[in-house]
């Protein structure tokens, strides 16, 4: 934050510190007019190592109560958030979920960024008629009751990514190197991955995988093994690293002479929020699969990232002006709306009744219309192929016909399940 | 059919009264003409022959617009009169609710100019936008991939010349041959000379006249060409290849193998001496605070930090008062983080730490907390998110030094960089009084100070410089790593194993160790993999530890035990 000027600093903190002491102060004061109000919960690190992304959903998720409140709010009821901060521990996410069904007995969740997170928090919903909005790209084989996944699954991202590349238009690459960082979702991801390339004819030698630990900053050895895989050309990479040890791989990529005409990293963790921190010089030209890009071009895109951005300053958040809008942040967004949909059609707050009315529930979101599946409580998304620019934005360079139903169980490794909330009691055998 | 026509004589016609005004550069043949209007077609078919068209066209000027085409920044505007043109558009203009493009024109990609010599900006919804489909992109790839490939070749860049003639070899397409031959002939750069002869022995061997093959194969041999030898094994293994060109194939399967055995036992020699330089530059200052002096300094990793961050508020202000010196930013921020970092440790060790020599749990408890409150200032001022230290140009990239090996310059900057500290410091402490009045207070403190050695003041100044020396290698971490508040966490751990390992108090175990750590590392880490690697590296250190405690080289004499 070049622009955090001492005086900036202090006025940011001091309208924070009013903001907490407000936040505090608020709910005594809404309780006793409770009949006006409907609580909501928000489920997202604001401190420790997973606040850098998650503070952006607490964000755009009040930005969304703020909309529908000025617009008188869900079925006359204003929307009374419920912020609680998990500090990316995993025990805590439970702790915490626990505390806003059971104490505060919100009537929904937005909430959680890593699978570790929602797995700790999962048995809490199921077993208190809870309610999850899950917004971020996952690795799937999960299909609970209690939550609704707004973000991708593998078929919506990974598997598209990979058959872009494969195709024609993408470059006809032929061999392809898997990098990760060591936890679950890169690990499923190349387990599906491989499995994908391998029903497709790409022989195993062609495929190799690596993970690497958190926090991994010395690439030489992995670039060197690249390039070694990536002589005789048609060779790309398919990359779930995360976080911070981006930097220092693709730094390193370029250095040891790599290019990304000759062989291009294909990204899924990388979007445009991460890139604020990044010297993009490096990463120009390379590539990354979503389901949204701040560079999608409709008019309803602009009026969200307007009024991101005069939220944030409204609100003097860090960044202000300069916030960057990105694809799980559309996810948790929409996720609102969708919520607040649901409920109008269902007419009540019970559970169990706006559940089944968020089956089929359509919304025009930022990145075009989705639509929620009938069934297996995953959303139909667009799947979208970018090209990294220096001003940390991306060039949409592929975009997938229609929506691409999602798949919680991948048919390239679990064909013989199915994920069913109306026919079934959700994941089931496929006979 | 005839609305093209129309379009291309009303296209013709546009071109001839506005443009020739502007410049004078020369018109495109009617063919071409005809394709850019039949382009912005809403029949797919017609779109896709022009744009064919136009790449068999040959014409490089034609190169932007199927670029445009490619990226969907194609539109049609029309004219006063009726008049319709194929046009590109540039980036976005806001202006109040309207969004407006600057305009250049399809062929060439020249600014279009209005009456007032500015480049015309026209409203975006005044335009018709011209849809690229996928099937369209499809077929634009290889007409831009073939033009791209020859514009490439005359890039003043060589990496881009390079590329370029290693993918057109990849590609094994014969029709890039002449393009390759003929800029041979003319290239001048080693580097490039040795990608193009690659790629046209590639290209040979995959579809020339038997001689030739031959030829091809034991020139890619003699080249010990990486990106060949697959496609060499290929040859040599294939059944209907003729006896004379497989034997030739095996025998240079056979160079290619031993020159890649060469060159990654250089490249694996490379790494670990790079990583050794980085260990060396974070161990070093704490080699002198811990190993010399005896304090256990937990704050170390954010003392780095502290010069990181220095590094990038260096580089704010280049950019905002001296944009041309930014280039030589770093030159002026590594002895300003060698400043920063030692005047903190100087008021550390002023503050609080010389209160507590001689009890390390509590210094250890101490620096702890002095290193959270650090951490947790430089998230507060510069905000949780990591922030973005943008390399020099003379720090990006690499040198190639030999063929398949190119050395990156930011990690020859910091081998340097750690020679020169380690010399810089051995010079300091045995050659100069300063360091002789340092070791003897660090020796035996009373008797130093009872020799007249003002010793309190020789603590500070000791501190101060470990502190410093600290500051210089966060300021070259930048050049690799994040910046962010974390940044101290990462390296605590792997310094103190460096001094641990080589000796307390041994200036010559430290860099041993760091160079046998490193080097270790980079053995293990291609079999291993980088979690296992790090996890045996963790595993050796403390075996090591568990048969000489003392480290590599043990204190002796009377002072071993104190």
């Amino acid at each position: 934050m070049p622009d955090l000027s001492r005086r900036n600093f202090l006025k940011t903190t001091a309208a924070f510190g009013l903001g907490a002491a407000a936040g505090i102060g608020f709910p005594a004061v809404l309780r006793a007019q409770s009949s006006g109000t409907v609580k909501v919960g928000v489920l997202h690190s604001l401190s420790g190592t997973m606040a850098i992304s998650e503070v952006s959903l607490r964000d755009v998720c009040m930005m969304a109560f703020e909309e529908i409140n000025a617009k008188g709010g869900v079925m006359g009821k204003k929307i009374e958030p419920v912020v609680v901060d998990p500090a990316s521990n995993w025990d805590l996410f439970a702790e915490k979920a626990k505390q806003l069904l059971l104490q505060d007995k919100v009537a929904v969740t937005f909430g959680c960024w890593t699978s570790v997170s929602r797995k700790s928090v999962l048995p809490v919903f199921e077993n208190n008629e809870g309610l999850l909005f899950y917004p971020v790209q996952y690795e799937g084989e999960e299909c609970s009751k209690a939550v609704f996944y707004t973000g991708a699954t593998p078929n919506q991202q990974l598997i598209p990514a990979a058959e872009y590349l494969m195709s024609k238009e993408g470059g006809g690459y032929k061999k392809f190197y898997l990098l990760g960082t060591d936890y679950v979702f890169p690990r499923t991801a190349n387990k599906i991955l491989r499995a994908f390339l391998v029903a497709k004819g790409v022989p195993a030698d062609n495929i190799a995988e690596e993970y690497t630990p958190f926090n991994h900053q010395d690439y030489q050895t992995i670039v060197g093994k690249i390039k070694r895989f990536a002589s005789g050309g048609g060779a790309c990479v398919l990359s779930t690293i995360n976080g911070d040890s981006n930097v220092p791989f693709y730094k390193e990529f370029a250095n040891q002479g790599l290019r990304s005409e000759t062989a291009p990293i294909m990204a899924f963790s990388v979007a445009e929020d991460e890139l604020r921190g990044m010297d993009t010089s490096a990463l120009v030209g390379h590539l990354a699969a979503w389901n949204y890009f701040q560079s999608v071009d409709t008019p309803q895109n602009k009026r969200f990232i307007q009024s991101f951005r005069n939220y944030c300053e409204k609100n003097k958040l860090p960044g202000g002006t300069k916030r960057v809008t990105d694809d799980p942040m559309e996810a948790a967004y929409f996720g609102v709306y969708v919520w607040k949909q649901a409920v109008e059609k269902a007419k009540s707050f019970d559970v169990a009744a706006v559940r089944k009315a968020v089956y089929g529930q359509k919304f025009l979101a930022p990145g075009g219309e989705i639509r929620m599946h009938d069934y297996n409580h995953h959303t139909w998304k667009p799947v979208l192929i970018g090209e990294i620019h220096k001003d940390g934005q991306f060039k949409i360079v592929s975009r997938s016909k229609g929506l691409v139903e999602p798949e919680p169980w991948s048919k390239y490794t679990s064909p013989d399940k199915g994920c069913d909330w109306v026919k079934h009691q959700g994941t089931y055998q496929k006979s | 059919m005839i609305t093209a026509l129309l379009l291309a004589l009303a296209l013709l016609s546009g071109l001839t009264t506005p443009a020739a005004a502007q410049s004078a550069a020369p018109s495109p043949s009617p063919e071409i003409v005809k394709a850019m209007a039949e382009v912005a077609s809403s029949d797919a078919t017609v779109q896709e022959a022009a744009a064919v068209a136009l790449g068999k066209s040959g014409d490089r000027k034609i190169l932007p617009l199927l670029e445009a085409l490619r990226e969907g920044s194609v539109y049609v505007r029309t004219l006063p009169g009726g008049k319709k043109e194929t046009v590109i558009v540039g980036d976005k203009v806001n202006e109040g609710d309207k969004t407006l493009v600057p305009l250049f024109s399809g062929y060439g990609r020249e600014p279009i100019q209005g009456a007032d010599g500015k480049q015309v900006l026209a409203d975006l919804t005044k335009l018709e936008e011209v849809s690229t489909g996928r099937s369209l992109r499809i077929v634009l790839r290889p007409l831009i991939d073939a033009f791209s490939g020859q514009t490439q070749l005359a890039d003043p860049d060589w990496t881009v010349r390079q590329a370029a003639a290693v993918k057109m070899g990849n590609s094994g397409d014969p029709a890039a041959l002449p393009a390759l031959t003929e800029t041979l002939a003319k290239e001048k750069d080693r580097w490039v000379r040795y990608a193009l002869e690659e790629a046209i022995a590639l290209i040979q061997l995959k579809s020339g006249p038997p001689a030739e093959r031959v030829i091809a194969a034991t020139r890619l041999g003699a080249l010990g060409s990486s990106d060949g030898a697959e496609r060499i094994r290929e040859v040599a293994a294939a059944s209907d290849s003729p006896p004379d060109l497989k034997e030739a194939a095996a025998a240079s399967v056979k160079r290619i193998e031993r020159w890649s055995l060469l060159t990654q036992g250089i490249q694996v020699a490379f790494q670990g001496v790079s990583l050794s330089s980085i260990l060396l530059l974070m161990a070093l200052g704490l080699a002198i605070i811990f190993g010399l002096m005896g304090v256990i300094n937990m704050a170390h990793g954010e003392l780095m930090a502290l010069g990181a961050y220095t590094t990038f508020v260096t580089q704010g202000w280049f950019q905002g008062h001296a944009p041309n010196a930014f280039e030589y930013y770093f030159l002026v921020a590594l002895p300003l983080s060698f400043l920063v970092a030692g005047v903190a440790g100087f008021v550390l060790e002023r503050g609080v730490i010389r209160f507590l020599y001689g009890r390390p749990l509590e210094t250890l408890l101490l620096t702890w907390g002095i290193s959270l409150m650090i951490q947790q200032g430089l998230r507060l001022w510069f905000g949780a998110a990591n922030v973005d230290v943008i390399s020099p140009k003379w720090l990006s990239g690499g040198v190639p030094v030999m063929v398949g090996i190119q050395l990156p310059y930011n990690r020859l900057f910091i081998i340097g960089l750690a020679t020169v500290a380690v010399a810089a410091m051995y010079l300091l402490l045995f050659k100069t009084d300063a360091g002789l009045r340092i070791r003897a207070v660090t020796q035996n403190r009373g008797m130093a100070a009872c020799l007249g050695v003002r010793s309190r003041r020789v603590d500070a100044l000791t501190f101060a410089f470990g502190a410093g020396l600290a500051g210089i290698a966060g300021c070259a971490l930048t050049q690799i790593g994040n910046v962010g508040p974390e940044l101290g966490q990462n390296y605590i751990v792997d310094s103190f194993m460096v001094v641990v390992t080589g000796g307390v108090g041994k200036l010559l175990g430290t860099i041993l160790a760091a160079l046998g750590i490193g080097g270790l590392n980079k053995i293990i880490e291609p079999g291993l993999g980088a979690v296992f690697g790090k996890v045996a590296i963790l595993v050796a250190v403390i075996l090591f530890i568990q048969r000489r405690p003392s480290g590599l080289f043990a204190a002796k004499g009377r002072y071993a035990d104190s």
